[in-house]
């Protein structure tokens, strides 16, 4: 993974990598993509993903309203609020 | 050269569940920020969703009303972005396989056609919360999360579309279908009923598509069709220029009646979709599929059939009946107690419509209720009253709520149908009009209107019209020179 | 009252039963516990957080009121892990972002841990939000082995089971996504019990890797595991990958024979690389089980060499949409910017640590445009074959015993360096969590320098109670968990 691709995708994930950490990341990464090259070489033809290891729960709930948080509780973690909504620098 | 305009329709609709999607929490509107929100939709560590079994039905009952496949089994998936509307940074929605594909909606045009839109699919996801922008000297945004979560379908047509018209068109009978199936408001202007189009156009004759613009921000039918027909002209004009259409997202701007590109500087979108983890693969069965079906309410298509057949009536009378099944039902409760269906069709969608329009109501607000409109009609039907005094009883009970019984009662209006009564007012017509008498008389048989006319006043317009001409012909005399028609 | 050191010592089990007969009190159970961290803590650093006002106040309630029956964990000191939500607790994940973080809700676990009268001690320490196998990736610093504290205690719950094997609390909850109970109980030489993905509700548990991601105790013996896994296991309706299957009573089926059983020994897991110390007491413990009356038999499981792979990719995958959420808006160290996206990248950038943001780097790129389906779909894939391979193997016998780690604890920073190196020492651990399998680490004894060895058994799904049951009886040959000297 070269410097620029570890840019694109640090943008992506909305990381504000440095030089210095975007070269590390690079090296490294390569390193771990070169290591798990290794499944190309396994064939997965018509082979079904596994995207859930067990599926034996329960997938609904009923349509009923349960209480929601007391607003102060809903924004007692956030770093800026108006004491009703969580604020954040103007979306242009 | 001639283009053809090519539109395809993405529209979302919110569904009227009690609780939101993946949580408790409720989905009513207007509540204070961020009182609807729970950890679930407000995103924090640790939390999971579990799904509202009344979306799936509801997804169910519109993949059935507009002819779709019902995919037994269908899968989430995570749609990731950064946006402060979106807690999670993801919107679970679904993807590779959505709940329902390859449908179609059959939306009737001003001509009178009938224009059959493909469905490529419909699926659930969750919606976003609001970013409430502060003032213009404020350099903040609000964030509030109590709409993040609430259950959404989204409808993404075909192709097929390729005219505004044939978009409102279809747009109208789509809104039609959730409102029957009572699973959503459908109310464009307050967000329940969104829609995004994606134009391009090609020359007339082509098969091949071309390069498309996504247009955003339209919340009413009107911004869609003129939306849609600035688009097809900017494309248009480009073309001519020798450029070309850029493939982008578009914001209408209602004000000045353009669409703008929305490109921003950032990264290209890339969602990064995947299977969500945390949500099993949904799977239905056939008996819910046939149970939901058992419940489905009678569709516009085939109500305005019927109604053309059952009543008679005309197939563009049926659509306006139909479009709304408040005022088909309103329809069929007066037609239901009246003689004729077409009498009971032609007040509803003359006299009814042109008041409800008038005070901007709907019709299950409407002042006078179905009941009391087949009352007045049944009053003409028995002869108490003409067609054109009911449509001032009518008026009376808009104003007052009275019922027509009453109001004829205390004006007097009821019809003078008696024969002996009528014979001397006639008499007393011709006695004051000895000049008009003595032409019809010489030929001039056209004045047969001119008697009814003053009977009718003479009567103060209570004469019964039939009575009146059958009266006149029998009283008034033999005209003696063949008619001049002069 | 100076508090009885002793105490501290006591088993989960042996402790409740002297609680329940009336012969010690919580508040001395929890008293012994905080003086043995007031002991040892400044050399191992167990807790990110200790809560012991709260765990005292909750011990001298608990003993106010004891109700009858008494609940299974009445009084009983406990450390839960510091990615599990508990109300009104820190809560940091032992991350920067997090470090001001008490989440407004209790996980299914905690709540579940109250049910039973358990008192939380603290919350153990980490590797920031579950990823590494050191427990060196912490924002409040590493955690250190206290059989030798130069070296790891394993990770991520590294605090978790450095606290029991000091004898800091009496039993502790820790989560495995790879590895993560299973190696960190095998470093510090007690009991980590990883159960059936679904067994325990992963609601409340801050996710790193959805689709693996399991909590389950850390404890001092077997008998330990049982009683707390009874509490915490069963289905959760806030979880729909929770399973309904119903709970055994794991305490009373530790008693089951292990003579009839047969036990496949993978060859894959016995390549080089394996340190001869650990493969010695694999094949004691081998031995051991033989004596007992079981058989044992060789099987394949073809595709281990590839699941260290497939497990970084679908981990980070996942993680790198999980960890979304933490941008600084919600909750969290926000730091601020010229811009909204300014905000987003410095909170990420400055509240993340090296190994989070590599592994959100690459679960972003597995899953970004264009590397799809060579990446995160390819990892998928080879994740049925792993799972198919168990299912194979599980043809020929009951369960499976393998070495836990490949190597004793290694020197704090010793693999710090080298990522790769550090994602190797959790090849024996991977495939299980892919397969979705239950398993468990148990003490073997220790290298002649004190370190202690482990060994792992694999069992089917839910087959838990085999598995406690099995380590059950090694225990009672004598070989207990190896005491650390401090």
């Amino acid at each position: 993974m070269d410097l620029a691709e570890v840019k694109r995708i640090g943008a992506l994930a909305r990381l504000d990598l440095g030089e210095e950490e975007t070269a590390a990341m690079s090296d490294q990464l390569t390193r771990i993509l070169d290591y798990v090259a290794q499944l190309e070489a396994l064939d997965t033809t018509g082979v079904e993903p596994t995207t859930h290891p067990v599926t034996l729960g329960e997938a609904f709930r009923d349509d009923a309203v349960r209480p929601s948080l007391p607003t102060e509780a809903a924004l007692a973690n956030a770093p800026a609020t108006d004491g009703a909504s969580f604020i954040v620098p103007r979306i242009l | 050269m001639e283009y053809e305009t090519v539109i395809g329709l993405e529209v979302h609709t919110q569904l009227k569940t009690k609780s939101k999607i993946f949580c408790g929490c409720s989905t009513t509107f207007g509540a204070p920020p961020n009182s609807h929100t729970c950890p679930v939709c407000l995103g924090m560590p640790g939390v999971l969703p579990v799904l509202n079994r009344e979306v799936v039905t509801c997804a169910i009952k519109l993949g059935l009303a507009t002819r779709c496949t019902v995919n037994r089994s269908s899968r989430w998936a995570r749609k990731n972005y950064f946006y402060p509307d979106l807690p999670k940074a993801y919107q679970i929605s679904q993807y590779e396989a959505p709940i329902c594909e390859h449908g179609y909606v059959e939306a009737d045009l001003e001509s009178g056609e009938t224009r059959r839109i493909g469905l490529t699919r419909i699926h659930m996801e969750e919606d976003a919360g609001k970013n409430v922008h502060g003032a213009a000297d404020d350099d903040h945004s609000y964030v509030d999360l109590n709409r993040a979560g609430v259950p959404l379908l989204e409808i993404v047509s075909e192709p097929d579309i390729r005219s505004s018209e044939e978009a409102t068109a279809y747009l109208k009978r789509l809104r039609s279908i959730v409102r029957y199936l009572g699973i959503s408001d459908g109310n464009m202007e307050e967000g329940s009923f969104r829609c995004d189009a994606n134009v391009s156009i090609r020359p007339m004759g082509s098969d091949t598509f071309g390069t498309r613009a996504e247009v955003k921000n339209l919340n009413s039918f009107r911004h869609v069709a003129h939306a849609i027909d600035y688009e097809a002209r900017r494309q248009a004009r480009l073309l001519a220029q020798g450029k070309e259409v850029v493939q982008e997202t578009r914001l209408w701007n209602t004000a000045e009646g353009k669409t703008y590109s929305m490109r921003s500087k950032e990264e290209a979108h890339d969602y990064r979709y995947f299977p969500d983890p945390d949500l099993v693969p949904l799977e239905i069965s056939e008996q819910w599929i046939e149970a939901v079906r058992a419940t489905l309410p009678e569709l516009p298509a085939d109500k305005e059939q019927r109604f053309v057949v059952e009543y008679g009536l005309p197939p563009q009378d049926a659509a306006t009946l139909v479009a709304s099944h408040h005022l088909a039902d309103y329809f069929e409760t007066v037609a239901g107690a009246v003689k004729e269906a077409k009498r009971a069709a032609n007040w509803v969608l003359g006299e009814l419509l042109a008041v409800l329009n008038k005070l901007g109501i709907s019709v299950e607000e409407s002042p006078v209720e179905a009941a009391a409109l087949a009352a007045l009609i049944r009053l003409i039907e028995e002869e108490t009253i003409s067609g054109k005094i009911a449509k001032s009883v009518f008026e009376k009970m808009v104003a007052t709520g009275k019922a027509p019984a009453a109001i004829v009662e205390e004006e007097g209006l009821v019809q003078v149908a008696d024969p002996e009564a009528l014979r001397p007012i006639i008499q007393q017509v011709f006695d004051d009009n000895p000049t008009q008498l003595a032409q019809y008389q010489a030929g001039k048989t056209k004045l047969m209107g001119f008697f009814v006319g003053q009977t009718m006043r003479a009567t103060g317009g209570k004469a019964n019209p039939a009575l009146v001409n059958k009266l006149l012909r029998e009283m008034l005399p033999e005209p003696t020179a063949p008619a001049d028609g002069g | 009252m100076a508090a009885d050191s002793d105490l501290a010592r006591l088993t989960l089990h042996e402790a409740r039963d002297r609680v329940t007969a009336g012969e010690v009190t919580s508040a001395e159970l929890t008293e012994a516990c905080v003086a043995r961290i007031e002991e040892v803590e400044g050399s191992v650093h167990a807790f990110a957080h200790r809560t012991t006002d709260e765990a005292l106040a909750q011990a001298a309630a608990r003993d106010a009121a004891r109700p009858d029956p008494l609940p299974p964990l009445w009084g009983l000191p406990i450390a839960v892990k510091d990615n599990i939500c508990t109300q009104g607790l820190p809560t940091t994940c032992g991350s920067k972002l997090l470090a001001n973080f008490r989440p407004v809700y209790d996980s299914f676990v905690a709540r579940r841990l109250e049910e039973a009268g358990a008192v939380i001690l603290g919350k153990a320490n980490m590797d920031e939000f579950a990823m590494g196998s050191s427990c060196e990736n912490s924002a409040l610093g590493p955690t250190h082995n206290p059989h030798d504290l130069e070296r790891v205690p394993g990770g991520s719950s590294g605090g978790s089971a450095a606290a029991v094997a000091a004898d800091e609390c009496l039993a502790a909850l820790g989560s495995d996504t790879g590895g993560s109970i299973r190696q960190p109980a095998c470093f510090c030489g007690v009991v980590g019990l990883k159960p059936t993905y679904g067994r325990v509700s992963r609601n409340g548990l801050v996710a790193f890797a959805s689709s693996l991601d399991q909590i389950g105790p850390l404890t001092k013996d077997a008998r330990d595991a049982a009683l707390l896994l009874g509490v915490i296991a069963g289905h959760d309706p806030d979880d729909s990958t929770s399973a309904c299957q119903p709970v055994p009573n794991y305490e009373a089926a530790l008693e089951a024979e292990v003579a009839g059983l047969t036990i496949g020994i993978p060859k894959e897991y016995f390549g080089g690389g394996l340190d001869p110390a650990v493969e010695e007491a694999v094949r004691a413990a081998i031995a051991t089980y033989e004596s007992l009356g079981a058989t044992t038999v060789e099987v394949s499981l073809p595709h281990t060499e590839q699941a260290v792979a497939t497990y970084y990719l679908v981990a980070t995958a996942e993680a790198s949409s999980n960890l979304g959420r933490f941008d600084g808006i919600r909750y969290g160290v926000r730091q601020e910017g010229k811009d909204l996206l300014d905000v987003y990248k410095r909170t990420r950038e400055e509240g993340f640590g090296a190994e989070v943001k590599r592994r959100i780097m690459l679960g972003t790129f597995a899953l970004s445009a264009g590397y799809y389906d060579a990446y995160y779909g390819k990892a998928m894939a080879v994740r049925t074959l792993i799972r198919n391979d168990f299912d194979a193997a599980f043809g020929q016998c009951d369960l499976l015993l393998t070495p836990t780690a490949p190597t004793p604890p290694f020197r704090l920073g010793e693999k710090l360096d080298d990522p790769l190196t550090m994602y190797l020492s959790d090849i024996f651990t991977i495939a299980v969590s892919l397969a979705g399998l239950p398993a468990v680490s148990f003490p073997t004894g220790t290298t002649a320098a004190g370190l202690p060895l482990g060994a792992q058994l694999i069992g089917r799904h839910f087959d838990e109670a085999r598995l406690l049951a099995m380590v059950h009886a090694f225990e009672a040959t004598g070989q207990g968990r190896p005491l650390p000297a401090l």
